[in-house]
């Protein structure tokens, strides 16, 4: 297969298109733009639509529309956007609608900057909008996983029928790298539940987020949670790199990992043990196989740039059977390879590990 | 073996280019690459590098804060990146805008007059590709034919005339190195 150097940003939207994607709406902010520039050019060249909405609050209501009419689509923007993008997330997913969301995170919080950041972790993973809600979040980290994560999230949103999130930032975004890229696939947008005419049927298919008697919308959660409970128990995704010898397991997703996994070829060269656990799902969290790990007594660093967001879902899943040690980089700079290999370095000095 | 470069210049000096030339290059030869732009928030006028990063192993970070290598094509440029070199690594610095750079100790330091190359070559704007081609005959990181390659795929094909003579900038940036 031919590899080609894309910027990841560019490698998603492509990658997009060849999973059926044929709907894309969207309202620009950096450091996202190279998807709907990317779209507006390649759409109308796969008899797709692009559309740039008034705003973003729009752009996700026709998704909802598009999802609800058995389409993949999807829409893009960076963490102000997004932001704006909730309110339609939690009717998108009160309503059992597929789309995928792609934030590629900015510096916060307000307006910030344009600097990469993960400080939108929560935001992704705890229900950014209101009610007891879950998204499936993807964090790529490499330009390959920008390709293949985004052709998951579609399968996976129309399984599930749930928004998926792809959790990027602006350094994943930018990075060319080189990529394989997958056949072009059609997806008949046609679905037994989608809102595309009653078509003969004796009921017609109602998609909205109602649940205006109480014990109806009791019965909606119900149902929505068994559906969390089978995505945590079939969709975990992880990349686990030497953490079977390792003293010290480093936890980390997207940009930091790969900073991570640059510090620990480092270490390695030295004769540390040193192992890197890379969570690809951010919801369903793997908390299982940490708490694995932790049950065999590793000890763990978590290495992000936010203030600690991450952190508390590995402390969560190892609940107190081992230390997690934190490394964060506020908002607007990046972990060196240095800085992270220092830190490694004194925790396994402190340690006493060799 | 990991080879990291940070490519830098004002915007417009074709920076960018000559540091996707190198990852398109190693792609080309089977390696694992990365090219990372850096802008700021300034365009016209202001500085601009980027990160690449060719190795045999996948690739970690993609941003280089102590490279192996370097090529400043401003003042500017060179001061900032200069004594992040890593020990043995390679300074080529365009001499037609920077005056003579005191030695640095460990380092390998070698001043390419791109423009004035690029002039005689009837095209100024190829001033890059003279450094790259020093690069290229310092560092032997990626070969000349990779690189003339990597000029199909990086340009488009309405800009394919002008291959000939960014091969010939190439050329005259290695034959200094060879010659010195």
């Amino acid at each position: 297969m031919e590899r080609v150097m894309m910027k990841g940003n560019e490698a998603l939207a492509e990658g997009a298109i060849r999973a059926g994607c044929r709907f894309f709406f969207g309202y620009p902010i950096t450091p996202q733009n190279e998807i709907p520039e990317y779209m507006a050019r390649r759409m109308p060249e796969v008899n797709g639509v692009f559309l740039q909405a008034e705003s973003e609050v729009s752009a996700i209501n026709m998704i909802y529309g598009a999802g609800g009419a058995g389409a993949r689509a999807l829409t893009s923007s960076s963490s102000p956007g997004i932001s704006l993008k909730q309110e339609g997330i939690s009717y998108i997913a009160g309503a059992q609608v597929p789309c995928v969301v792609v934030n590629v995170a900015r510096g916060g919080p307000g307006l910030g900057g344009l600097n990469p950041s993960q400080s939108d972790y929560f935001q992704a993973t705890k229900g950014g909008g209101h009610g007891d809600y879950r998204l499936i979040v993807y964090a790529p980290g490499t330009g390959q996983e920008m390709v293949d994560l985004i052709g998951i999230a579609f399968d996976k949103a129309e399984q599930y029928r749930n928004p998926v999130m792809i959790l990027s930032d602006a350094i994943m975004g930018q990075m060319m790298e080189p990529v394989i890229l997958p056949e072009m696939q059609e997806i008949p947008a046609d679905k037994a539940w989608a809102t595309t005419g009653k078509k003969g049927r004796s009921k017609p298919n109602v998609i909205n987020s109602l649940g205006i008697i109480g014990e109806d919308l009791e019965k909606i959660n119900i149902e929505l949670q068994a559906k969390y409970a089978r995505i945590e128990a079939e969709e975990v995704r992880y990349e686990a790199d030497g953490v079977d010898d390792a003293d010290l397991i480093v936890v980390a997703y997207g940009t930091s990992s790969r900073v991570v996994r640059s510090a620990i070829a480092l270490l390695r060269e030295e004769g540390k043990k040193v192992g890197l656990f890379r969570p690809i799902t951010l919801w369903p969290f793997p908390k299982q196989v940490l708490q694995e790990l932790a049950n065999k007594g590793k000890k763990f660093l978590v290495v992000e740039m936010s203030a600690g967001q991450l952190v508390e879902d590995v402390i969560l899943a190892v609940n107190d059977r081992s230390k997690v040690e934190f490394f964060g980089k506020l908002n607007g700079t990046i972990p060196t390879v240095r800085e992270v290999y220092e830190e490694i370095a004194s925790l396994l000095r402190k340690g006493g590990a060799k | 073996m990991t080879h990291e470069i940070i490519c830098a210049g004002f915007g417009g000096q074709g920076v960018m280019l000559i540091g996707q030339l190198l990852a398109y290059g190693g792609m080309i030869e089977g390696k694992a690459v990365t090219w990372f732009p850096a802008y700021g928030p300034e365009m016209r006028g202001g500085t601009a590098n980027c990160s690449v990063v060719i190795s045999d192993q996948p690739v970690g970070s993609p941003i280089v804060s102590e490279p192996d290598g370097i090529i400043a094509m401003n003042r500017p440029s060179l001061e900032k990146f200069k004594l992040a070199v890593k020990p043995g690594g390679v300074i080529v610095y365009n001499s037609s805008m920077i005056e003579a750079v005191p030695e640095i100790p460990g380092l390998k330091i070698f001043p390419v007059p791109t423009n004035e190359i690029a002039n005689e070559l009837g095209n100024d704007k190829v001033a890059n590709m003279v450094a790259l081609g020093a690069y290229l005959g310092l560092t032997k990181i990626v070969d000349l034919s990779s690189i003339e390659e990597a000029l199909k795929q990086v340009l488009p094909p309405h800009r394919h005339k002008l291959i000939p003579l960014n091969s010939a900038a190439l050329q005259k940036g290695l034959e200094l190195v060879e010659k010195s």
